[in-house]
């Protein structure tokens, strides 16, 4: 494949004893700009406090009258009830320097899409543009209490609204739920109002089908809901078994969870005849909508026949992922779930006003704006959902338009179809012959030399300088790796990650042990996970000290 | 367009290497009828970075912030001051662009400060172990719920009248689908919480007592009797906290015999953004109930070369191994809020958590005596901490939105929280933080007392 660029310029690894990675042991542990870092626990201490309490003191400015001297405390009886905390809490504190020492060295041993490819299958890690988390900011978003009088508060609903109508759009659906607060949430919202809707007409299903390709929050939201949860045969494209589906509907089914794009990284062509079919049996057609980004502009659920699909701001709408969270999970919902969508939501009546509706107010806006009695299924969260995902979505949203969103979606594909092509001839690619694949390249581990596994490989690409793909997902394909590059990837930046991944794959192939022991050049090599396991340390403890030797709580200051 | 890196010469090289001529041509899979042909119509094209953030402003300007107003908010979202650090660490890319730690051995940044995290909830909440973050404080309260009932494989759950009505409410919807029984009520409105009769309300086939603390008027008891008299029949105590900022002052639940403390983290780090992203927290106090806990868990471990190191672990409860049998769906939670929450514990530490706690609860025992010297005005509490409760002479709603006129945040009225109850009515909450000034609290008895009549 290509060279990593065209001057042909690439950095040299070390190879021998001498090199960089194999020199001399350092008296910290340190190696130049890879930086070990102790816990806060070990540097902190209970005395210190980076945050400054000049309370009592006012900045004296010229010509300013100055305020009043503060009332001493001692003028007002504590009222605490006779509850003060009186044991140590044990709490480290450092000065404002360390503390961002702290943090920045720690930063430095992550990877993230700020620093390269982090070709996550169903994750979309894409560009998170900054003007995102400036908008975020505005002290007219951040600074807003969740139960201001409404009056207060327009601007934070006509951004709900805003972006729900933009939600509705593009998705050709009836309604929207927008509190869930990230994708598994909204699954759930979206199963609960199919509960809800088959409740209200007095017809209890038991059973959710779900592929076995699904994400895991499908099968765990649906026994959340009290569903019984069986499989949905696949065939051998990797898609849903059209025919087996008709074959196993029935009465007891309320709902199918499908995924579409599937996580192959297939678009399901029967998507309509799936819809049709489970409406022909009194069920409903739930859509998991990770993988959105796909199809954004290209088409619509709604077309399709979907009655629920949850959005996940943090992949198709660039809200940053942050380490795991927090996302946002809306619901777009079709005609017949609308009504029962949970509280609170916002809706614009024909005068402009954009209405917050709450439990108080449910009632009277159902009878007076939709002529029906209220029938949502109740409430997910406390407040409104995450209105600072909101901010940012819309923020995305506007900067592309709809001309952009398809864009987004075409390149997306483009360049996972550009990944598959490029390496199907040097890794086994079980759905290439399926035709193109959507927004992300799957493939296996058949072919793998020795004892080698997806692991190794995996572990291989760090040592390139990659985030690994998904490994092990979907569980329909042995050894799987996902592979999604995201529309913000440039091709220089394809072309090098395709190379790197050429070369590794060729090592698993020709069974080079050396890939059982990558990564060599990450902070750390692997990790443990079985002991992680058995005795479980998920909390600091002090290190037992011999004794007469005083704690580092009891040492104090340092 | 500005996040699009692909030049058109690179679209038609890329299709010539994948061996298609046009880019539909990859779209094959969607029906031709469903496929859309061009841009949505009615929706607007894409805008400048200039453009998109004018409109924005134009919305935020709508709403009236905090920083403009005396401001008295709470009622499970607080306002503190929150540190320039913290903001600048959590923009920092390598923590705001990452994903879940998957890939441990290149995420051991995310990995430390979960652990650290983890660890100052738990030393926070007086607990053994806390587990990575949950979306907010009333999905953490269903969950310990959920938790409790596995635990005890009982249905029956009872909750404090005073507990927050959202959380209520979020547990009362999740409860009619996994057919738990909750006994719910109002708030009674006197001095100090009804524990008498909570504890009254737990029989043989409870799993859990959910109780607020602070509770939703702001008023706090000790807790020791309650969780005496529900590990006597065999249920779990719940205890969920609004304000983290509250245990730099009083008793932390685990010490008065709490199983399960859940809470919103919001207050420490994270701001109050109207509503969300918040920061839920989960604690047990005995580590033997840690493998029924939801979401996840970061654990130390050792690296092949015999380095500490931290690893995302017991992942058997959760849902991409367990699918089904999950202990929980939840896959995503509040990773970044996480970190804000850490980086400003860090910066505060026990001496500075301790410091603000104590100019908290100065400045709201200066407001309540204020507002409590006014004629027609009444302090409910016998004891809180940043929070109480004045009950007025009129109708507290009305008198909220008046003084939002004026560009005073009076508080969060108990008629907003509990609509059509008559007997709250006249209920105010009013929340007093470090960012109040004593001009503020001036100007809100002034306020209240022109409008009393």
């Amino acid at each position: 494949m290509n060279a990593p660029n065209k001057s042909g310029w690439k950095p040299g690894t070390p190879t021998d004893a001498t090199s960089a990675m194999n020199g001399p042991d350092t008296v910290t542990g340190n190696r130049a700009l890879m930086l070990e870092e102790p816990l806060i626990f070990e540097i902190g201490d209970s005395e210190t406090t980076g945050v400054d309490f000049a309370f009592a003191s006012r900045l004296d400015l010229a010509g300013v009258e100055q305020p009043k001297q503060p009332t001493a405390a001692s003028e007002h009886r504590s009222r605490l009830g006779g509850l003060d905390r009186a044991e140590k809490i044990e709490l480290p504190g450092l000065s404002e320097p360390e503390t961002v020492r702290h943090y920045t060295r720690l930063s430095r041993q992550n990877y993230a899409i700020d620093l390269g490819l982090f070709p996550l299958g169903s994750c979309t890690m894409k560009h998170n543009p900054r003007l995102n988390e400036k908008v975020a900011r505005l002290p007219g978003f951040a600074d807003v209490h969740p139960l201001q009088p409404v009056s207060t508060v327009r601007g934070a609903l006509e951004v709900i609204n805003e972006l729900a109508f933009w939600l509705i759009e593009l998705t050709g659906m009836h309604g929207v739920a927008m509190s869930p607060k990230a994708g598994a949430h909204g699954e759930l919202c979206g199963i609960l109002c199919i509960r809800a809707a088959l409740e209200a007409r007095g017809d209890a299903r038991e059973v959710v089908l779900v592929p076995e390709s699904a994400h895991g929050t499908n099968p765990a939201t649906a026994a959340f809901a009290g569903y019984r949860v069986e499989d949905i045969p696949a065939n051998a494209d990797g898609r849903v078994d059209l025919e087996a589906l008709k074959a196993r509907l029935g009465p007891d089914v309320a709902a199918v969870m499908i995924t579409n794009p599937n996580t192959c990284g297939l678009f399901e062509p029967d998507m309509k005849a799936i819809s049709d079919a489970v409406h022909e049996a009194g069920g409903f057609v739930y859509c998991d909508g990770a993988n959105f980004n796909a199809i954004v502009g290209k088409v619509r659920p709604g077309d399709l026949g979907v009655d629920a699909m949850h959005i996940n701001l943090h992949k198709t709408f660039s809200t940053p992922h942050g380490g795991g969270g927090p996302g946002s999970g809306p619901v777009v919902l079709s005609e017949a779930l609308s009504p029962f969508a949970p509280l609170p939501y916002t809706a614009r009546t024909d005068d402009g006003t954009v209405h917050l509706v709450e439990e108080e107010d449910a009632e009277s806006f159902a009878q007076e704006h939709y002529g029906t009695t209220m029938q949502s299924f109740g409430r997910m969260t406390a407040f409104h959902g995450q209105m600072g995902m909101f901010t940012r979505a819309l923020t995305y949203i506007l900067s592309h338009g709809a001309d952009g969103l398809k864009q987004v979606a075409e390149d997306a594909v483009l360049n996972a179809n550009y990944v598959l092509r490029s390496c199907e001839d040097v890794l086994h690619a079980p759905f290439a012959k399926s035709g193109p694949c959507m927004h992300e390249a799957l493939f296996g581990d058949k072919g793998f030399g020795g004892e080698l596994t997806t692991l190794d490989l995996a572990k291989g690409m760090i040592d390139e300088g990659f985030h690994p793909m998904t490994m092990y997902f979907p569980l329909v394909v042995h050894g799987a790796m996902l592979i999604e590059p995201t529309e913000t990837e440039s091709k220089a930046s394809l072309d090098q990650f395709i190379a790197a991944l050429r070369h590794v794959s060729s090592r698993a192939m020709d069974g080079d042990e050396g890939l059982k022991s990558a990564p060599y050049y990450a902070p750390r090599r692997r990790l443990d996970e079985t002991q992680a396991a058995r005795k479980p340390v998920l909390a600091w403890e002090e290190p037992e000290a011999p004794s007469g030797t005083p704690t580092q709580s009891e040492r104090g200051g340092r | 367009m500005r996040y699009l890196p692909l030049t058109d010469s690179d679209r038609g090289d890329m299709l010539a290497t994948i061996g298609v001529s046009d880019i539909d041509d990859l779209f094959v899979d969607v029906p031709a009828e469903a496929r859309l042909s061009g841009p949505i119509e009615g929706l607007p094209t894409h805008a400048s970075e200039m453009a998109v953030e004018k409109h924005m402003r134009r919305l935020s300007k709508k709403n009236l912030a905090a920083a403009d107003a005396a401001f008295f908010c709470g009622a499970g979202a607080y306002r503190h001051h929150v540190p320039a650090t913290v903001d600048h660490i959590i923009q920092r890319g390598e923590f705001l662009t990452a994903y879940t730690p998957y890939q441990p051995e290149i995420a051991q940044g995310t990995l430390q400060m979960l652990f650290e995290f983890q660890s100052q909830v738990a030393k926070l909440y007086g607990c053994a172990v806390a587990n990575a973050s949950m979306y907010d404080g009333s999905t953490a309260c269903w969950e310990a719920v959920a938790m409790a009932g596995r635990v005890t494989k009982k249905k029956r759950v009872v909750l404090s009248g005073a507990l927050h009505p959202h959380y209520a409410e979020v547990v009362k919807t999740m409860a009619k689908f996994t057919e738990d029984e909750i006994a719910g009520g109002l708030p009674s409105m006197q001095g100090s919480p009804d524990d008498a009769g909570l504890i009254e309300r737990i029989d043989e086939n409870t799993s859990c007592v959910v109780v607020q603390y602070p509770d939703i008027l702001g008023r706090i008891s000790d807790l020791t009797e309650i969780a005496d008299a529900a590990h006597k029949k065999g249920a779990l105590l719940i205890v969920v906290n609004t304000e983290p900022v509250a245990l730099g002052a009083i008793k932390a639940p685990g010490e008065m015999g709490a199983d399960i403390v859940v809470g919103e983290g919001q207050s420490i780090g994270v701001g109050l953004q109207f509503g969300g992203p918040y920061l839920g927290l989960f604690a047990v106090r005995d580590p033997k109930h840690v493998r029924q806990m939801p979401g996840r868990l970061c654990g130390e471990t050792v690296d092949a070369e015999g380095k500490r190191g931290f690893v995302l672990t017991l992942s058997t409860r959760e849902q991409h191994i367990r699918r089904e049998k999950a202990t929980s769906n939840i896959c995503t939670n509040s990773g970044l809020c996480a970190l804000a929450f850490s980086v400003h514990m860090t910066l505060l530490g026990e001496k500075g958590l301790r410091t603000l706690a104590a100019e908290n609860h100065r400045l709201a025992c200066l407001a309540a005596d204020k507002l409590d010297a006014i004629p027609g005005v009444r302090v409910l509490n016998d004891a809180f901490f940043n929070e109480f409760t004045v009950v007025l002479e009129r109708d507290a709603r009305e008198l909220v939105r008046d003084l939002a006129e004026d560009d005073i945040l009076a508080g969060v009225s108990l008629g907003r929280l509990f609509p059509h109850e008559e007997a709250l009515s006249g209920g105010l909450l009013v929340a007093v933080t470090e960012t109040a000034s004593e001009e503020d609290i001036d100007a809100l008895c002034s306020a209240i007392s022109e409008n009393m009549a």
